[in-house]
């Protein structure tokens, strides 16, 4: 799916990350964790493209990004659902196109798939939300919106950052739990958080990998979660 | 055919990619009403164009072909030198044909200077002799020489004298005509990339957002491209009509009010403004195309 090979990454003067493998296999579980500002967001977004390694290889789908033209990140995105922590969206169309955006800008907005737009937006409990705009929504509705929005291309990758950050436990465990869910249909599953008790939670339903950024490089947390 | 399937499918569109663009209403009217001003200038421009270029043919082309003889002689030697000199003129070669004016035509073309009650009778007034030319002419030195032998009182006129400045006038306002259409095309380009370029960077968000979903440049390009070709269609298109309009209320062509008067369409030439609308909007296409594409390049 993705693999990563010794890559680093620097912004202007100093080294972010430095000499970073990994290999995301299909049906993978990860969890990132790391203090903040360690370069948690930067690793996702060499993850899906959205930055070039300052040295080393990223293949995507087992593509080079740097042979990558603005076309292939378009479609290897489609394939690649991202939830940032600041989750933006098109402020003039309410709620359920936003999550439908996907669909729409790859030509895929069939009745089908809207239909399961329906059920998506009322499993992450946005049902009587649609037609709300995103200015109007919680902190916790927004990062829902984004997951929904994420997943419902139904991806072979999601990547999120933070995506539990601004909801309460209860609604946690059902984002993480359709996360688990799209993990055994054999999606490959990243997630950044800090939530040590997210970490556990899945670690009880699912076999999960602990990936832990400390000292610029990338290590394997123990077992000790 | 596939061309035209194209066009269609643009024009045709999507509803929901034109939505995935915020309504931006400043921008939006501002560039229609650019359209709408630019097109109105463009009629003048042709029509000016228009009319400068028929008056230059005119007087290019029937003038070059007639000139005039006037002779001057007392009153009782005058039949004798025109007849003399009509005689000269038929054995010119490039000579058409020669007529000397009646009276009545002559005093008709004095009207509008002495008005209609003048008794040219008694007036020591010219005799005038019409000359029609074939195309190569006649040769104007070699007519003089002769014309100075036979007939003394005879000046040959072959208007090349007050034409040329006149034809070359024309000319020239044609020129300016045209250069003043391909200015205004290239005004309209500059002012819609203007608000292009305006529009996507007031957009960022909506392209990063699109951008992170997958969308490819050229669905979100085309979002903006259909949007501001179709405004500089409908401004161009009223101001199109508005300057037509301004052009009909113009007096018609008319030879007492000379050559101004002939500002305006005749024929097909009224089809010539027809095309400013959509011209319009292919200039409107190709500059906001190119736009996008600038602007998306150099967003992440």
């Amino acid at each position: 799916m993705i693999e990563l090979e010794n890559i680093a990454y620097s912004y202007g003067g100093g080294e972010l990350l430095s000499d970073i493998s990994l290999k995301l296999s299909p049906g993978s579980f990860h969890f990132l964790t790391g203090p903040s500002g360690s370069g948690k967001t930067t690793f996702l977004k060499l993850c899906y493209g959205a930055l070039t390694p300052t040295a080393g290889q990223v293949r995507i789908f087992d593509q080079d990004v740097r042979t990558m033209n603005r076309d292939d990140h378009a479609l290897a995105r489609r394939r690649v659902g991202v939830v940032h922590q600041d989750c933006q969206f098109l402020d003039h169309l309410p709620v359920a196109d936003n999550i439908a955006l996907p669909l729409m800008v790859s030509g895929r907005d069939d009745i089908e798939n809207v239909s399961n737009l329906k059920e998506l937006m009322h499993w992450v409990g946005l049902g009587n939300r649609a037609s709300a705009l995103p200015p109007e929504l919680s902190g916790g509705e927004r990062q829902r919106a984004a997951l929904a929005r994420a997943v419902i291309m139904s991806p072979d990758v999601v990547l999120a950052d933070e995506p539990t950050g601004n909801v309460d436990w209860e609604m946690s465990q059902r984002l993480l739990q359709l996360l688990i869910e799209l993990n055994r249909m054999g999606k490959t599953i990243m997630i950044a958080t800090h939530d040590l008790n997210l970490i556990r939670a899945a670690k009880s339903k699912v076999q999960t990998r602990v990936l832990r950024i400390a000292n610029r490089k990338l290590q394997l947390a123990g077992a000790d979660l | 055919m596939s061309g035209f399937g194209t066009i269609i499918a643009f024009v045709v569109g999507d509803v929901q990619r034109d939505r995935v663009v915020p309504p931006s209403g400043i921008t939006a009217r501002l560039t229609g009403f650019a359209a709408a001003a630019m097109a109105f200038l463009a009629v003048f421009a042709l029509a000016l164009s228009l009319a400068s270029g028929r008056l230059a043919a005119r007087w290019g082309d029937e003038l070059a072909r007639s000139s005039t003889l006037r002779i001057s002689a007392p009153e009782a030697q005058m039949s004798e030198q025109t007849a003399a000199a009509l005689r000269v003129l038929e054995t010119t070669p490039g000579v058409v044909s020669a007529r000397a004016l009646t009276q009545e035509e002559q005093s008709r073309l004095l009207a509008p200077w002495f008005g209609p009650d003048l008794p040219l009778e008694a007036l020591p007034i010219p005799q005038l002799i019409e000359i029609s030319e074939t195309k190569d002419g006649y040769d104007a030195t070699g007519l003089r020489l002769r014309l100075q032998a036979e007939v003394p009182g005879a000046v040959l006129d072959d208007h090349t004298r007050w034409r040329k400045p006149l034809e070359q006038a024309a000319g020239r306002l044609r020129v300016l005509g045209i250069v003043s259409v391909l200015l205004i095309a290239a005004t309209t380009a500059a002012m819609i990339t203007l608000a292009a370029q305006a529009a996507l960077a007031a957009n960022a968000q909506v392209i990063a957002v699109l951008r992170l979903v997958g969308a490819r440049d050229g669905y979100i390009a085309q979002a903006f491209v259909r949007r501001f070709t179709f405004r500089a269609l409908g401004g161009a298109a009223v101001g199109t009509v508005l300057g037509l309009g301004a052009v009909m209320l113009l007096p018609a062509a008319s030879t007492q009010g000379g050559f101004l008067t002939g500002l305006g369409f005749q024929g097909a030439g009224w089809l010539w403004p027809v095309l400013i609308p959509p011209l319009a909007g292919a200039v409107a296409y190709l500059a906001t195309g190119q736009a996008a594409r600038r602007v998306l390049k150099e967003l992440a």
